[in-house]
């Protein structure tokens, strides 16, 4: 029953079109080339009896006589519960590790339906990293979707390993879009420790392009699959700015308009599509996003990351190698920090000031302005805060997070210069001993 | 009923192509038959380009399974939502469909195809009837009531028919669902005789004019968001823009005039953003009560929500079932309040399907025609007289207050300028203010109303005999305050003069406790207009205060000092003891004796 054409009209970039007929719009197909070789492509326009195709391998080495048969069904993942764990696919769900396919699994369409937002519940647990700049600062909440704002450079798949490594959640998702071939490596020799808990689905550099777009939908229909099993996962992409310019490659090859810097008129709708899978699903699982968005040129109204704001529940901005308190918010850490401990809000608010404070006096000094004895001890906490807090490699639960606070602070001032609330002093400012 | 056929000719992303028959109107609706083996349904689609024996349409769903040759079924009706009892409380998406039913039916994910009537078919309502038999009626005339949550919903002479009725039967009072029949009418242009429900469909995309006349905005819309009450007021049948950044705080302000304007239908448009944000309106507001009726805020409230991840046709439409529904509202003589947050994301469905149908774009590759369709968006806002033969004379408004989510933040993009274009009133929220946590981030020195001389008599009689001038010497004065801020980042607070420099801190004590406002807080978050006036008054008086300071330092704590108190009192609610104790440090502070409070 299976349809097999034998001629390709026309090749751009990694779009072809060919004259078939009774073939369904997104429908999957095979392309067999001359030398054997095989890819696949998804049926992305139809007009009258001419069929456009995104090829997942791209086009090269695709000649005007080879093979496309059409496979009568969508784009699907291989699901099984239990083999997925530990194991690492490429972007169009085939096994890279060596190991072999999948047997007696679930075929699972990409890019299912929305959830309903009647039955979405108000996300009410926040997810322990170890990491002070996001647990006590910027709380990750539970069905968050927050990406890493960061400038090429930073240090984002080391923290993402880290969080990883450590985040609260039965399963990961890690979805590589465009990674290098080290990052690659980094990630699969990092993740060892957690592997039975752990899938890769990667699209590296050298990748063909179209298998990039395809990454976030496996990733994330094997986490949505996960999730309503009851499972809490944590489904962690990088970088989500190699992913929009795949999209931006195939809008171009089908020579759509661009809205803004080339991206397609779309690129809203798209990475929301993705992002709003994020969802805390009562009486079962969950799915928690964070998503590495690098930002060309550390410019944050480039339309990559500008959308991304515009979807997300907040971001996390690292810059200089570490989580900038100014720049990233969690919007929602109010719903969780009243149920962690008391002092939580109030000494977050106060370190905070406090470190504001010490960057100014930094700058006046800097503009040789005499500073008084009080900015002497705002310097000395603000270069402290960065040791002890700030940097990446601290690694503290967040009641230790917590006491650090406290201890800190009391190293350089008294109760009254924090301007914390009397009855908070009393119970949680450290005994000299 | 049509019983048109067509087959696709061509798909691509949410656009089908389609060769017909018969005759095919604009904005007909049209269904796709999918059997794509085990499942059967039905795709719902709008017409929304004719070209010969060809039309291409938006699906309202995921297009995956659709082949060259799938019939489709074109209905003769335009894309329509029900009006009558029952909607308020509900939340529907963007073509008005009741989501809860929808989970009911098909689970947690939205299952494509599944269509479900607006109007909840079994709740039964208590009906008067208003009409008589042999009356004449026209379009909009009353034929009965039903008690709908806090007031008596109007069933009105469909707004479609065209020329007078001759009312033959009336239903006598009692029980009835939506379904029944309430009313039998002889149209008289055409002699045909109608059963009537109280279900009225009714196109989306047209306006409701049945109404007497329109009239000019002249009274305010309280939001109970302090910079916007006093420096730039919404008028009760006007229209608002609120532009900003990611992050700035458009949804937070949406929210908030959600809960506390004073309005008695409100419409929450969810367009193109967070599902999780509607959640929150979903599950904070049957909790919470309403001081001026007593009921909890749900009922006064309709949610539209076409969420980001939703089909992006359906988005398109959400808009236009929102502001239907709003005048719907309005033809019962009700403050009907609009809340579309963000129209980007409408513009934006508008531009991807420009896209597909290959039309020449304009700016940033949005449709040439984006702004007159803005601006006829904004139109149907508005005060109107509704004269009923029964029921007498009322009037009753649609406000629409719409926030735009600028690409970059930068306000020269095409959907800001059409939207400014169209306008009463402008709350630009600013990228500053937001990242200094100066919220609500309306910027107090590029926003604007036009309102505010328009409606000074009615906002006189509300605050206080003065209130205009106040506001506007305060805005002079806190921009005079910016100015010298500016400079003084320049040369410095030493080379600054006392007088600059006290006016410099009077600019933003203003800022600190009277434009800055706390949603999070329970009292700040909505004072009432009493507390505002009463507010506004003392921070003038403050501000213009002679204090003949001897120093800066002196002068900066003594506005410390005020703004530490002035701010303790905007979250004390009026019936705590510390009210009145916090107003007397303010007031004693201006008495020469006791001034070291
Ligand atoms: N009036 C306010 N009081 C206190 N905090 C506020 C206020 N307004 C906004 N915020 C803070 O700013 C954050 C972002 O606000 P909001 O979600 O309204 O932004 P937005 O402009 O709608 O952003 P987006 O365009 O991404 O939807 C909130 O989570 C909250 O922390
Ligand atoms: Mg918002």
């Amino acid at each position: 029953m299976r349809k097999v054409y034998t001629h390709i009209d026309q090749i751009v970039g990694p779009v072809v079109t060919l004259k078939a007929n009774n073939i369904a719009y997104g429908e999957l197909a095979r392309i067999r080339l001359g030398d054997g070789n095989e890819t696949y492509a998804q049926v992305i326009k139809l007009r009258g009896d001419e069929v456009t195709l995104q090829v997942f391998a791209g086009s090269k080495g695709i000649s005007t006589g080879d093979e496309v048969e059409f496979l009568g069904r969508q784009v699907q993942l291989k699901f099984s519960a239990d083999d997925l764990l530990g194991r690492t696919f490429n972007g169009v769900g085939e096994p890279v590790d060596g190991r072999p396919a999948l047997q007696d699994c679930e075929d699972v369409d990409i890019g299912g339906p929305s959830f309903n937002p009647a039955r979405r519940i108000i996300p009410s647990q926040m997810i322990q990293t170890g990491i002070p700049m996001i647990d006590m600062f910027n709380t990750l909440v539970k069905s968050q979707k927050l990406p890493i704002f960061s400038v090429a450079g930073e240090p984002y798949n080391e923290l993402l390993a880290r969080i990883a490594l450590q985040a609260e959640a039965d399963v990961i998702v890690l979805g590589g879009m465009g990674l290098k071939y080290d990052d690659y490596l980094f990630f699969q020799r990092q993740l060892v420790p957690s592997k039975d808990r752990t899938i890769l689905f990667v699209h590296t550099a050298a990748d063909p392009v179209v298998e990039c777009m395809m990454v976030p939908d496996m990733a994330l229909a094997a986490a949505e699959k996960y999730a309503t099993d009851g499972k809490d996962v944590l489904v962690l992409l990088t970088d989500m700015t190699a992913y929009a310019d795949a999209m931006k490659e195939v809008a171009v090859a089908m020579e759509q308009i661009p809205a803004n810097r080339g991206y397609p008129g779309d690129l809203y709708s798209q990475l929301a599509a993705r992002y709003e899978k994020a969802v805390d699903i009562q009486g079962s699982g969950s799915i928690t996003l964070l998503a590495v968005t690098t930002m060309p040129g550390d410019d944050v109204t480039h339309p990559v990351p500008d959308n991304t704001g515009y979807i997300t529940e907040g971001q996390f901005y690292l810059k200089g190698g570490v989580i900038d308190p100014f720049g990233s918010l969690s919007r929602l850490k109010q719903l969780v920090n009243k149920k962690t401990r008391e002092d939580h809000a109030p000494l977050m608010n106060a370190m905070i000031r406090l470190y504001d404070a010490s960057r100014k006096v930094r700058q006046q000094q800097s503009m040789g302005f005499s500073i008084s004895s009080f900015d002497q001890a705002v310097l000395a906490y603000g270069a402290d805060f960065e040791a002890r807090m700030m940097d990446l490699k601290v690694n503290l639960l967040l009641d230790e997070q917590l006491d650090m606070g406290w201890k800190i602070l009391a190293e350089h001032f008294t109760p009254a210069q924090t301007m914390l609330p009397g009855k908070l002093i009393e119970s949680y400012w450290p005994k000299g001993d | 009923m049509s019983s048109n056929q067509g087959k696709v000719l061509g798909v691509s992303g949410n656009m089908v192509t389609v060769a017909f028959d018969g005759n095919v109107k604009m904005n007909e609706v049209a269904f796709i038959s999918l059997d794509s083996g085990d499942d059967q349904v039905q795709l719902k689609a709008e017409v929304i380009r004719i070209r010969g024996r060809e039309c291409d349409m938006q699906v309202f769903e995921d297009t995956r399974g659709i082949h060259i040759g799938t019939e489709v079924h074109f209905t003769g009706e335009l894309l329509a939502i029900e009006l009558g009892p029952g909607l308020l409380s509900t939340t529907y998406d963007g073509l008005g469909n009741p989501l809860d039913e929808l989970a009911d039916n098909s689970g947690l994910f939205l299952k494509r195809g599944v269509y479900l009537p607006t109007l909840n078919r079994t709740k039964v309502w208590q009906w008067t009837p208003v009409a008589r038999v042999g009356q004449r009626l026209r379009a909009g005339a009353a034929l009965g009531t039903v008690p709908e949550a806090l007031f008596e919903h109007r069933v009105m002479v469909p707004f479609g028919i065209v020329g007078a009725i001759e009312v033959l039967e009336m239903a006598v009072a009692g029980s009835y669902t939506v379904a029944d029949t309430i009313a039998k009418v002889k149209l008289l242009q055409t002699g045909e005789v109608r059963e009537l429900t109280m279900v009225m469909p009714w196109p989306v995309k047209r306006p409701i004019d049945a109404y007497e006349q329109r009239l000019l905005p002249e009274r305010p819309l309280t939001t109970r968001i302090r910079i916007v009450d006093a420096f730039f007021p919404v008028a009760e049948g006007g229209t608002a823009c609120v532009p900003g950044p990611f992050g700035s705080g458009k949804t937070v302000f949406q929210q908030g005039v959600s809960k506390y304007a004073e309005a008695d239908v409100v419409i929450v448009a969810a367009c193109g953003e967070r599902a999780g944000e509607v959640v929150e309106t979903l599950r904070e507001f049957p909790e919470l009560i309403d001081p001026r009726t007593g009921r909890s805020l749900i009922e006064r409230t309709i949610i539209i929500c076409n969420t980001s991840s939703m089909p992006v046709a359906a988005r398109e439409a959400s808009v236009y079932t929102a502001v239907t529904l709003a005048e719907y509202y309005r033809q019962m003589g009700l403050r009907a309040l609009l809340l579309a947050d963000s129209t980007s994301r409408w513009a934006q469905a508008l531009r991807e399907m420009s896209g597909r149908l290959e039309e020449i774009p304009g700016e940033e590759a949005f449709p040439a025609y984006l702004g007159s369709l803005i601006a006829a968006f904004y139109e149907r806002a508005g005060l109107v007289r509704i004269s009923d033969p029964n029921l007498g004379s009322t009037e009753g408004s649609v406000t629409t207050i719409g926030t735009v989510s600028p690409a970059g933040g930068n306000f020269e993009e095409p959907v800001t300028q059409s939207t400014l274009a169209v306008v009463g009133c402008f709350l630009g929220l600013t990228y500053a203010r937001s990242y200094a946590k100066r919220f609500p981030a309306i910027s107090p020195i590029d926003s604007w109303s036009n309102y505010i001389d328009r409606m000074s008599d009615s906002l006189e009689k509300q605050y206080f005999i003065g209130w205009v001038d106040t506001v506007k010497r305060l805005a002079a004065f806190y921009a005079a305050g910016q100015r010298i801020g500016d400079q003084m980042k320049v040369v410095g607070e030493e080379d600054l003069g006392l007088d600059d420099f006290v006016h410099f801190l009077g600019a933003e004590f203003l800022d600190a406790v009277f434009l800055q406002q706390n949603a999070f807080d329970p009292v700040d978050a909505s004072p009432s207009a009493e507390r505002t006036a009463l507010s506004l008054q003392l921070t003038a008086r403050l501000i213009e205060h002679e204090w003949n300071f001897s120093n800066k330092d002196q002068a900066r704590e003594t506005f410390t000092q005020l703004t530490s108190i002035f701010r303790d009192w905007n979250i004390t609610a009026v019936q705590a003891p510390e009210y009145q104790q916090l107003l007397d440090r303010l007031e004693g502070s201006m008495k020469p004796v006791d001034s070291a409070a």
